[in-house]
Formats: structure tokens, C-alpha cells, sequence
């Protein structure tokens, strides 16, 4: 029996935009207030979960083809990579680097290593998110 | 120079994840993980090589100086640790190449692998104990799923077993670290050292050592080995062979750390509950060992007998028996592999797990019979094979320390020890052969492979142990003196 879940499916579309919104702004914000790859990552990974209830699975893979177990293998990637960069440039591990540059557009803006260091959490903490819940629903 | 420290660690899991891409390519991932394994070899070679020159080395992690940051300290201890459980794991790999299967391979056995080592020699080079935590997690996560991997009925039953007892034992880890925090406010081992040894270790701060005593007491399996003969005994093979050769060391390895470097100074109360611990260990696991009819029992129980052996020497208190734990420790993690290996390639070969049902292989397989022969041997301590000079120190050492009740148990559990492994060799090596010369399922090449260089390498380290002991005794002596690591932890502190 199909359930009418109109109403749910409307809220959705615009719900979930606030929520990677805030997602992407927690994230942002995690340099030097609460907030961080962590938290967004998580904000992010149910925003993704609300689309996968609410739509089925197959139709949020057409738009969304990725597998999330390899998602959250990039992230872990994305991480340790900022950390054995510190290796190549001979300072102890794990030492982040940061500076003030001069964009277009954005103006003076602070730019850190730390942010893709925090984006491979973010990344991992959703692949593995959504890894977990998509296998839970999984059950035959 | 000082990161390569942390290599052992962050390359396993750099790897590990690049397997993860690299799914369907399963030559690709053989070769990448047997490289990855071979290069943290070199590193720890290396890097034990450094130490005996240059003293201990370190790296805080992103400049943080203790005792703020999170650091690794590489002494000889753990490196000699490290540098045994990756030779294990090299050849614990080309066992698995030959008999794993490629649906293992294809449901991510390397990467797991790989993260298991990584936490294992994590744990082994961390200089924080909240970092130590975290090292067993990563371990522990990739050890459930390597248990539970293969999904039998079994390994279910025995893997739940093994993830509750670990979730309750992590927990008390937890909650002793916030014990410890609250005492003496920091979480750098060598700076809890030095706290410790300037308020004199009271009652209070005994009670605290005493939880992680029991927190990694139910790790290695010293006393609280209940959940040990049955989820060893599930896994393939390969995988056997690595839990009962790394996974209860580094429990072992967190007890030595503990109790020589933050807590020694009330032996009377915490080092005879140790030995009380490790007596009691050993008579109950001689007793499973004696009333085992099946192959996996008696070696799971031999696993059991050696931590209680093990920590004999950290019971002791002396230079001598730091020293023996540490040659002991070496060969364990070589026998036992091999052991397992052995007994596991027996199972797979005769198709059954009880003594009594094989017979003969010997015959059909001599090299690998005798090669069982030097294991036993090892294991029970014959010179000159590498299990003599461990015990003769671990024994020196309890005389020294007084301890002759726990040397009498130690030195009556090499009978037992050899007595339940003899009885598998007697029964299923010798006598007429049931398997005739066109059953004979021959053992893969690579198999044998690993079986003679850890054989080798058992030998070896027995008639060698002369070229071993220079590295060995700069161990005891960190172990028996502190101030050695204090000293070049907090060298740059204020």
C-alpha cells in the first residue's frame, strides 16, 4: 500500500537545503566557534538520510550515485594525507599550517590546512553515517 | 627524523584506505599490503637501530610540547614490539595469500588487517594513555570484524561474546582515565610518572592503578581469560594465528607500561595482585590446556599459560625478570603464530579438530611435522631454542624477587605445556597414517613458506639470542629505571 506522504515530500525539498546549509555553515564555523567537520559532517549525513526516507533508496542513488563506504575511505584519506604532509615538510606530525591571502571576491581571507584535514572528517562521518543506516534498512 | 615514529602507525591506515578503492584488484592489494608491512619493518629495524645511538625518540604531534600535546615515544620496549609483531604480520599474510580464500579478500581482509597493526603498534608507541584508548579502539574495531568476518553461526555466537566483554572492559578503561584525571590531572604517561612519584602513590592512586590492572587484565587474558579459547578459536587461520600472537601482547605490553612506568611504587600491593593474577592464570589454563580434546582448545589455553607466565617477570619487579618478560614476549608472538598456524593447516588438512582422530601426518608431511617438533619444543623452552633463555631470565628474576611459589607454578606449566602439546604430536603426527598417498591435499607452497621462516626465525632467535641481548637488556633497563623515559619524554619541558 503506498502511503500518501505528500506532504512530507514537499517539506523535504526545502528542508534539506536548510540542513546542508547549516551543515556547511557549522562546518565553516568549527575553526574558532562550536562546530567543526565532526558536527557538520553529521548534520550533513542526516540531511542526507531525511532524503533517502523520505524518497527511495533508488531514486536518491540516480541523483546521488556515490557509495558512501568509499565516501568515508576519501575522507580518512583526505585526513591522514594533511597529516603525512607534515612528514614531507620535515615539521612533527600532524602540524597544520595557516596564512592570510589576498582573494578576488572573498577579499583578505584566512585559509588553513586544518580546513581539509576538518572536510576528510566531515567526509568520513557521513560515508559512515549513511553506511550504517542504508545497511540497517537493508535487512531481507 | 623524528616522525618516523609515527609511521607504523599512519601508514597501515593510509594503505588500508587505498585498499578500500582497490576492492576487486586482489593481486594488487596482496602486494600492497606485504610492502606496506615489509616498509614498517624497515622503519621499526631502523628506528631500534637509532635508539641504541641516540637514546629514546619522539614526536609531539603538531609541535605540541608535553605535557599538552599527544606524543609517540619509541624506547626499545616497544619498538622491539613493533618491529616482531610486523614480522608476524608479514608472514601471517603470506600464509593468507596461499589459504584465505577471495571471499575474504573481496570483503576487505587487507585494509582490516592493516588497521588492526596500526592500532596494535599504536599502542604499542603512544606516550599517552587517552591516546593508548584510543590505539586499543582501532585495534578492537578491526579485530570484531576480522573475528566475525566469514559470517558462520559460530563465529556470531563467539564475536558478540567478544565485542560485549570488550565494550564493558573499554568502558572501565574510560572510567579509570577519569579516575586518573581527576588524581593527578594529566594524561601523559611520563608526566602521570612523575605526578605519581611526587605525591607518593596513596591508597587513592593504587585503587586507580588497580582498574587499569583489571581493564587490562581482561585484555590479555590474565585471569579474566573466559572470552579467550572461544572467539580465538573461530576466525580462519590467518587470523587466528595474528589474535593469539599481537592481540593479547599488547594487553601484556599495557600492563608492563603501566606498572614499571606510572605505578611502581607500591609493589607490595599492586605487583602481588599480579603475581597472584598471573599463578592463578596459569593453573587454570593449565587445566584447560590438560582437559582440551580438541586442537584449538589446548592452543588457546597455551596462549593463556604464557601471559600468565609472562607477567611473572613483570611481577618480580627485577631487571632480570623485566629482561625475561621481554625475550618471552618475542618468542611468544613468533611460537604462538607458528603454533597456530600449524594447528590450523592441521584441521584444514585432516578435516577434523579432535587429537584423537588424526593420525600419521607425519608421514605424509614430514617437513611440517618436525617443524611442529621445534615448535613444541620452543614453546616449552628447550635450549637452545627461543624460549629457554626467556624463561631462565623470568625464573633468575622471581628468585631475585623472592617470588618461589610463582616460580615453581612458571617452571611446572613448561611440563604441562609440553605434555598437552606432545599429546597432539603423539596422536597426530606419529603412528600409522589414515590419509592415503591420492588423498593427500598437499600444503600450499606459500603456507610452507611462512611455516619454515618462523621456524627459522624461532631458531634463530634461540641461538642468537647473544646478538638480541645488547637491545633486550636496554629494554629491562628502561623498564627497571623510569627516569630513563621520564627523562627524555619531558626532556624539552620547561
Amino acid at each position: 500500500m503506498k502511503i500518501n506522504d505528500v506532504i512530507l515530500r514537499t517539506v523535504v525539498k526545502g528542508i534539506v537545503f536548510i540542513v546542508f546549509t547549516l551543515g556547511i555553515y557549522l562546518f565553516f564555523a568549527g575553526h574558532n566557534a562550536p562546530g567543526g567537520g565532526f558536527i557538520g559532517g553529521l548534520v550533513l549525513g542526516s540531511g542526507v538520510i531525511l532524503l533517502y526516507i523520505t524518497f527511495d533508496i533508488e531514486t536518491v542513488h540516480r541523483g546521488m550515485p556515490f557509495d558512501f563506504k568509499l565516501v568515508a575511505a576519501l575522507g580518512v584519506l583526505l585526513a591522514t594525507g594533511t597529516a603525512i604532509g607534515s612528514i614531507v615538510f620535515n615539521v612533527p606530525f600532524l602540524t597544520q599550517a595557516d596564512n592570510y591571502f589576498h582573494l578576488p571576491l572573498l577579499g583578505e581571507t584566512h585559509l588553513t590546512t586544518v580546513t581539509i584535514f576538518e572536510a576528510g572528517v566531515a567526509l568520513t562521518v557521513v560515508g559512515t553515517l549513511v553506511t550504517i543506516i542504508l545497511s540497517i534498512s537493508e535487512d531481507e | 627524523m623524528s616522525n618516523m615514529v609515527v609511521l607504523p602507525m599512519i601508514v597501515p591506515i593510509i594503505t588500508g584506505v587505498l585498499l578500500v578503492f582497490l576492492r576487486d584488484y586482489i593481486k594488487l592489494q596482496r602486494i600492497v599490503s606485504l610492502l606496506t608491512m615489509l616498509f614498517v619493518m624497515g622503519v621499526s629495524g631502523t628506528l631500534l637501530y637509532v635508539v641504541q645511538h641516540q637514546g629514546i625518540v619522539k614526536v609531539d604531534f603538531s609541535g605540541w610540547l608535553p605535557p599538552f600535546g599527544i606524543l609517540f615515544v619509541g624506547d626499545t620496549f616497544a619498538l622491539i614490539l613493533v618491529l616482531t609483531a610486523s614480522i608476524v604480520t608479514i608472514l601471517c599474510l603470506v600464509y593468507a595469500f596461499a589459504t584465505i580464500g577471495e571471499r575474504h579478500e573481496k570483503m576487505y581482509f587487507y585494509p582490516f588487517v592493516l588497521f588492526l597493526i596500526a592500532g596494535i603498534n599504536g599502542s604499542f608507541l603512544t606516550g599517552d594513555i587517552f591516546n593508548l584508548f584510543v590505539c586499543f579502539e582501532v585495534m578492537l574495531l578491526a579485530s570484531y570484524v576480522l573475528i566475525a568476518l566469514g559470517g558462520e553461526k559460530i563465529q556470531l555466537r563467539e564475536s558478540l561474546k567478544y565485542v560485549l566483554i570488550n565494550v564493558v572492559a573499554s568502558w572501565m578503561f574510560l572510567v579509570a582515565l577519569a579516575f586518573l584525571y581527576g588524581a593527578v590531572k594529566t594524561l601523559n604517561m611520563a608526566h602521570i610518572a612523575q605526578r605519581v612519584a611526587e605525591v607518593g602513590q596513596d591508597p587513592m592512586l593504587t585503587t586507580v592503578s588497580i582498574f587499569f590492572l583489571i581493564v587490562f587484565a581482561v585484555k590479555a587474558g590474565l585471569f579474566f581469560f573466559f572470552w579467550l579459547p572461544g572467539s580465538y578459536s573461530v576466525p580462519p587461520t590467518a587470523v587466528q594465528a595474528l589474535f593469539a600472537a599481537l592481540l593479547t601482547k599488547v594487553g601484556i605490553y599495557a600492563l608492563i607500561r603501566t606498572f614499571t612506568l606510572m605505578f611502581p611504587l607500591d609493589q607490595g600491593v599492586t605487583h602481588w595482585l599480579i603475581g597472584t593474577l598471573a599463578g592463578l592464570t596459569i593453573i587454570l589454563g593449565c587445566m584447560g590446556a590438560l582437559a582440551g580434546k580438541d586442537v584449538r582448545t589446548i592452543a588457546t589455553y597455551n596462549v593463556v599459560i604464557s601471559v600468565g607466565f609472562i607477567l611473572i617477570g613483570l611481577a618480580s619487579g627485577t631487571e632480570a625478570g623485566y629482561a625475561g618478560a621481554v625475550y618471552y614476549l618475542i618468542h611468544d608472538i613468533l611460537a604462538k603464530a607458528l603454533l597456530f598456524l600449524i594447528l590450523g593447516t592441521v584441521v584444514y588438512l585432516t578435516g577434523e579438530i579432535v587429537v584423537k582422530n588424526m593420525s600419521g601426518l607425519i608421514r605424509n608431511y614430514p617437513l611440517f611435522g618436525w617443524l611442529y617438533f621445534i615448535t613444541m619444543c620452543s614453546i616449552a623452552g628447550f635450549p637452545p631454542l627461543s624460549g629457554f633463555l626467556g624463561k631462565v631470565l623470568i625464573g633468575q628474576g622471581a628468585v631475585e624477587g623472592q617470588n618461589y611459589v610463582l616460580l615453581a607454578l612458571g617452571f611446572a606449566s613448561s611440563i604441562i605445556v609440553l605434555y598437552s602439546l606432545l599429546r597432539i604430536f603423539l596422536a597426530s603426527f606419529f603412528g600409522e597414517t589414515t590419509i592415503s598417498e591420492e588423498d593427500r591435499i598437499p600444503i600450499p607452497k606459500l603456507a610452507m613458506t611462512s611455516f619454515v621462516m618462523l621456524g627459522v626465525l624461532i631458531v634463530g632467535i634461540g641461538v642468537g639470542a647473544e646478538a638480541l641481548s645488547p637491545f633486550v637488556e636496554d629494554a629491562a633497563e628502561t623498564l627497571a629505571n623510569p627516569a630513563i623515559y621520564i627523562d627524555a619524554v619531558l626532556a624539552n619541558m620547561e
